[in-house]
């Protein structure tokens, strides 16, 4: 993690009481615009981003040197185009790219908080962020959009601030984390834990990082964004630059290859304890629990118009997950959108180049921008 | 627009709300947005389908009728509309129970397999006929379960649905169907058109 680049940072001074009980304030959030915010203020759309992702979503991220992680979806003339409207993203809280998390230093101790940082959950995260949208001094969002748990931050804003978004667009997503969804995320935050660089969370003290286990982590968790037959197309049992089997454990296949590059690049730019929170985040989330089991309800106040996204190979939140989304929004008359885009690129398949995917998010924006 | 669906538009009334299900590429939920302000939502089992409503800035689910209509809550739409699509289904029975539990009024076509047309086609030629309405061969048609405008009368009336108004289309010709003219009528239309409730 790069320190020394400026990020854009809101201070947040109001009080903020987290589901886990504790209260923060003065925290930071920090976040990135792209486009500008016209004179009526009624041109934002506020982007949630997925679990390690982070407010740069278009043009060159500074801390990577690489495209921003929804680049193409995010710029001008793009899906979600920067030359009319005006796009917000922040860093979640608990993220590790400037906004209140574990790497931070607890006010009253002076030190850092590693697991000592709160517990945080979706409904924290979005709560933060309408801070946000206060601080733009805008009343209603044109649009609120994300993919994954981007998703699930979309619907939490939606059922929290009914009447601050006129247009929703979960994609991806889930209402509640699934026992196959929770269950990879232990997988991730196992692997972090038995890597003795890790230190109960205070690697910070030690100059550690456990850089192996955040990368197994890292791993497990990309398999689960992409499909088999993706997989299968790409790699196949292909070798890594040789002629046959070496007999060792070396990476032979390029799949392995893949993954372990994959893990390599993931630890520079992330912290191993906000992996932690926020997976735990995730996992914790269920917005019908949150109205005795009925998810309509979280829905009943608002009049935005929804559209939801899902992929036929996604198997991580698949249809299914987000059809019932569909089917609480229809319960109670709300305006819903749906369509299932024909993909084989897994999960990530919102993160990449899917015409049929960003197109469609294109013209319901558009065309809605033109009506609502 | 097709004649049809000029027919279906007369029959819907202004400022409502009307479920399209098997709304193809939207041109009636278009006509119905724009010229009768309704709040209109359709269900459309095409991918490509369903990207072209959204082209237009129409509201559409993808979904398969035969499944997807249940998650929509009694007497939710003031009309569901279900054009030249019955005869598709697996359970075309179940299809149109579902319709008049959303709806408080469905409006249903059929394309008549009683047209004259269709029978001489088979009379004459020995063959399953080909017309205009039913262009596919037997082997490629998504056509399972073909009826005739005096099938589905008999069987509205079977099951004790109220019918509101009964139309007979041939080609640009729009005409009222009754009891006394209902032979003629199963003979001379290629298309039926039915506002019923239950």
């Amino acid at each position: 993690m790069n320190k020394e680049i400026n990020l854009k940072t809101l201070l947040v001074k109001k009080p903020l009481k987290l589901d886990c009980g504790k209260t923060i304030n003065n925290f930071p959030i920090a976040y990135e615009t792209y486009g500008t915010l016209n004179e009526k203020k009624d041109n934002a759309i506020l982007v949630f981003h997925a679990l390690t992702g982070d407010q740069f979503v278009a043009g060159l991220n500074p801390v990577t040197n690489k495209d921003g992680w929804w680049s193409y979806a995010v710029g001008p003339n793009k899906s979600i185009d920067t030359n009319k409207y005006f796009v917000i993203c922040s860093n979640v809280i608990g993220g590790c790219l400037g906004s209140f998390g574990p790497s931070h230093k607890d006010p009253d101790t002076q030190k850092v908080f590693g697991t000592n940082f709160p517990v945080i959950t979706i409904n924290d995260m979005v709560n933060a962020q309408y801070n946000l949208i206060d601080h733009f001094g805008i009343d209603k969002l044109f649009s609120i959009v994300g993919g994954s748990m981007g998703g699930m931050q979309v619907l939490q804003f939606i059922s929290n601030f009914p009447d601050k978004a006129k247009t929703v667009i979960p994609i991806a997503c889930t209402s509640s984390h699934s026992a196959q969804n929770i269950a990879f995320n232990e997988l991730g935050r196992q692997a972090i834990a038995a890597d003795s660089n890790w230190n109960d969370g205070n690697y910070n003290t030690k100059n550690t990082i456990p850089n192996k286990g955040l990368a197994v982590a890292r791993m497990a968790a990309h398999i689960t964004y992409l499909s088999k037959k993706g997989l299968q197309e790409k790699f196949g049992r292909k070798l890594q630059e040789r002629e046959d089997l070496k007999f060792g454990f070396d990476a032979d296949f390029q799949i392995e290859s893949y993954l372990r590059y994959q893990g390599s690049v993931f630890v520079d730019r992330f912290d191993a304890n906000s992996y932690l929170y926020i997976t735990r985040a995730m996992d914790y989330f269920d917005l019908a629990k949150q109205f005795n089991g009925n998810l309509s309800d979280a829905f009943k106040d608002t009049n935005a118009k929804f559209f939801v996204i899902s992929f036929t190979s996604d198997w991580l939140y698949p249809t299914q997950e987000n059809k019932d989304i569909v089917i609480a929004l229809n319960a109670i008359g709300a305006d819903v959108g749906f369509v299932e885009i024909e993909s084989d690129k897994g999960h990530d398949s919102f993160l990449l180049d899917v015409p049929e995917f960003l197109n469609a998010l294109k013209n319901f924006l558009d065309k809605s921008y033109a009506t609502v | 627009m097709k004649n049809e669906f000029k027919v279906i538009a007369d029959l819907v009334e202004k400022n409502t709300r009307v479920l399209d299900v098997g709304c193809a590429d939207g041109v009636l939920m278009e006509f119905l947005r724009d010229n009768k302000n309704i709040d209109i939502r359709g269900l459309e089992i095409s991918k490509n389908k369903v990207q072209k409503c959204i082209e237009k800035g129409l509201t559409v689910i993808e979904g398969n009728a035969e499944f997807d209509l249940k998650q929509f809550p009694d007497k939710s739409f003031d009309y569901v509309v279900l054009s030249q699509t019955l005869q598709a289904f697996l359970n075309p029975e179940l299809v149109i129970n579902e319709l008049l539990r959303v709806g408080k009024k469905a409006i249903v076509t059929i394309p008549n397999f009683g047209y004259w047309k269709v029978r001489l086609h088979l009379l004459l030629k020995g063959t399953m006929p080909v017309t205009e309405t039913l262009p596919d061969q037997w082997y490629n048609t998504p056509n399972l379960h073909m009826c005739t405008i005096k099938d589905f009368v008999y069987f509205v009336r079977s099951r004790n649905f109220k019918i509101f108004k009964s139309l007979a289309l041939n080609e640009k010709n729009t005409s009222l169907i009754n009891n006394k003219n209902l032979e003629i009528k199963n003979l001379f239309s290629d298309l039926g058109i039915f506002l019923i409730e239950k």
